[in-house]
């Protein structure tokens, strides 16, 4: 069952898993609600029943617990794969990735490795209560020694996270949780792209929209209502947050002079700023526009009642494609 | 907290260190979980008079007994030297163990090859004992390293300087050991500062659901900082890993002997099964917390005084004259060995290279990353600008 026509990221990243654990018996799944109930969203669904409690572990709820012993696990040569429930709850293990699992390769001059991936459903958009549809994402791609990256379909989500596991460097990967019932095609016995790169998700020829997790969605959609325009939108979804492959999206923009960032996370010292700071400083030339960003305001993620209203959606999106077109 | 609080809670507290315990000690199974004492477990006096304790025995030869002697006057001369180096402006900083030579050495002592220690940032003896070259200790206090010894090649891992983060990478090794079916043990140091840190409960939590084979030892010297240890606990610190559901004792961490009965006690459970154990050695920091420090702005000379009193060299010497276990030679030959190891430590220090300007890009990431290579091609090419300039300039 090579290729699957239809299937969603959750049974993709539940695909994965199985086949990292197959592969390597020292991957281990563990965080809270992992094992039986299959995670809260159940992405894990199964794979205690098939790989027994002593692979996949169900977790006391301290975050800093999970990450901290998942670190002394990769010192003994595990490979876990750490479930953060939600987005907002990573923070009680801010310390331990930050001060701990990002530095301590470099810390002992490359002696051990700490192989730990985190996995974490974030953004919004799934009308839930405070501390459940943030992106941090900036927080950890900020910290040496962290990779981050993030899947916008089932294909990337299958592929990258194996590649993430199978890598010596701790990696966050975000999930974007309100695409896990999303369904695209995935060819299991395909050669994957390297796991830090960016994929051209459509070509257009006027303006260059980068996004990345839940947002690549939205800018298809745009890049579609644009070309009923007559507008030719090339959108491209940068997958991998830390490094960025600023190459991918510089060869794009010396072909369109155009660029508009889009993310759910607030604007404000977001991927975005990053990214039109090294664009600016590479495509000083091509460029026929200053680099826009659409993303979150510098403000808590609203109650649920208002996100539709705080998220980048089509219409902002458009907004900025037509600023930008206006020079 | 209220005045009022304030005094409600000592009051508290001395009152229910004995209660806790007698109301303990009926319960207790001796055969598999360890005495639970409000009492130190002592077995040589301050005045190194050896004395029995029901729970923890030990008998040493006297090879053994001499050689723990050699291993605390080495540490202390190690220690003094590494103060002395930061005095000379060697070191940017040094942590000193003065004080805690036998909560360590005795700790150190107990373990076996196979198994791992977590150390905090002043556990200088025990790194003695597992064989790493003292002067890798002082690399990370110079700043030409975080870190300078393989973890792997004497089972000890780097100092941890976030107070209590390693007892969850201890706790996390441990439940691997576990998977592995090894009957291997690991330790984790931390001190009486730390036993607040949230980070320490998780490991204690952890550790007790999933029964793994951790040590937790705590050497508790009564100062974090500036802090006493009544501004981190109102109960005996042994006595929270009874809310956790697994043994706490409270060893005198002045007494060699005891800590090394008690902690080889403790690791014996965790090979066998039995799961983690704390160990609280009660010892004082004889010295400032790190040479930025100064004690005299928070604590009183009579105190270090007694304490001074109970020292753990002291006590082990009288002992071993008193048995006539030691002569005047081989005190001589150990204080010649303690001198030749300061002068090795000395002439290493002043030595150690500063390391090459681009180590600052090396090992971020095991398996690379773009934007690291990136920003070194550009730092190497800005440094190489004033090379060719120099050249330049020689050539004119």
């Amino acid at each position: 069952m090579a290729v699957h026509e239809k299937i969603t990221i959750a049974k993709a990243i539940n695909a994965s898993l199985r086949a990292s654990m197959e592969a390597d018996p020292k991957v281990l799944v563990m965080g809270e609600d992992v094992g039986k109930l299959g995670g809260v969203f159940r992405v894990t669904d199964g794979l205690q029943k098939d790989f027994g409690e002593d692979r996949v572990i169900d977790t006391p709820l301290a975050e800093s617990g999970i990450v901290g012993t998942a670190i002394g696990l990769a010192l003994r040569g595990y490979r876990p794969v750490v479930e953060i429930q939600f987005d907002g709850f990573v923070f009680p293990a801010y310390d331990q990735i930050v001060t701990q699992l990002a530095k301590m390769h470099a810390r002992a001059l490359g002696k051990v490795k700490v192989p730990v991936v985190i996995r974490i459903p974030y953004a919004g958009g799934i009308g839930a209560v405070e501390h459940h549809s943030e992106s941090p994402e900036a927080l950890f791609a900020h910290v040496a020694g962290l990779k981050c990256v993030t899947p916008s379909n089932a294909s990337d989500a299958y592929w990258m996270l194996q590649q993430a596991i199978a890598g010596d460097d701790p990696v966050i990967y975000f999930e974007p949780k309100r695409r896990y019932h999303d369904k695209s095609r995935l060819d299991t016995e395909a050669i994957p792209d390297p796991l830090h790169t960016a994929r051209i998700a459509r070509s257009g020829s006027d303006l260059t929209l980068a996004a990345y997790g839940p947002m690549v969605k939205v800018c298809q959609d745009v890049a579609n209502v644009a070309a009923e325009e007559g507008k030719s939108i090339e959108v491209v979804d940068l997958r991998s947050l830390s490094p960025i492959d600023f190459d991918t999206v510089q060869a794009s923009v010396e072909r369109t002079g155009r660029l508009v960032l889009v993310h759910e996370a607030p604007v404000f010292l977001g991927v975005g700023a990053e990214i039109a700071a090294r664009i600016t400083e590479r495509c000083f030339y091509h460029l026929e526009a200053p680099v826009l960003r659409v993303g979150g305001f510098h403000a808590p993620y609203p109650p649920s009642r208002l996100e539709d209203e705080y998220l980048p959606g089509l219409d902002r999106v458009l907004d900025a494609v037509d600023r930008a077109l206006a020079y | 907290m209220t005045v009022e609080g304030t005094a409600q809670r000592k009051t508290t507290r001395g009152g229910s260190k004995r209660t806790t315990a007698k109301k303990a000690s009926p319960a207790r199974n001796k055969a598999t979980r360890p005495a639970e004492q409000d009492e130190l477990v002592q077995l040589l006096t301050p005045e190194g008079k050896r004395v029995e304790h029901p729970d923890y025995a030990i008998d040493l030869s006297p090879e053994e007994l001499r050689g723990l002697y050699r291993d605390m006057v080495l540490t202390r001369k190690f220690d003094a030297e590494a103060t002395t180096l930061q005095r000379q402006g060697e070191l940017g900083l040094w942590a000193s163990l003065l004080g805690q030579e036998a909560a360590q050495i005795g700790s150190g002592r107990a373990l076996r090859d196979d198994d791992y220690v977590f150390p905090t940032y002043r556990e200088h003896g025990v790194a003695w004992c597992r064989g790493v070259d003292p002067t890798n200790l002082l690399g990370m206090f110079r700043g030409v390293n975080h870190g300078g010894w393989d973890p792997n090649s004497n089972n000890f891992h780097l100092y941890t300087i976030v107070i209590g983060s390693q007892t969850l990478h201890a706790t996390g090794y441990a439940m691997g050991v576990q998977k592995d079916g090894a009957d291997s043990a690991v330790i984790a140091y931390f001190g009486d500062g730390a036993s607040s840190q949230g980070d320490v409960a998780e490991s204690f939590t952890f550790s007790a659901v999933y029964n793994a084979p951790v040590v937790f030892f705590c050497q508790n010297n009564q100062w974090a900082i500036s802090e006493p240890t009544d501004r981190q606990t109102r109960v005996p610190l042994y006595q929270r890993a009874r809310g956790f559901g697994f043994p706490g004792v409270r060893v005198d961490g002045n007494d060699v002997l005891a800590c090394l009965a008690v902690t080889r006690a403790a690791l014996e459970r965790a090979r066998t099964g039995e799961g983690p154990m704390l160990v609280e050695a009660f010892t004082y920091r004889m010295g400032a917390h790190t040479t930025s420090d100064d004690p005299t702005k928070y604590r009183a000379d009579e105190e270090t005084r007694a304490w001074e009193a109970k020292d753990p060299i002291l006590r082990l010497r009288r002992y071993l004259e008193a048995e006539g276990l030691v002569d005047d030679a081989y005190l001589a030959a150990v204080e010649e060995e303690s001198e030749a190891l300061g002068k090795r430590v000395r002439d290493a220090v002043r030595a150690m290279p500063d390391p090459d300007t681009m180590a600052i890009f090396e090992n971020v990431y095991a398996d690379g990353h773009a934007l690291v290579d990136e920003e070194r091609a550009q730092f190497a090419a800005y440094q190489a600008s004033f090379a060719d300039a120099d050249a330049a300039a020689e050539e004119n």
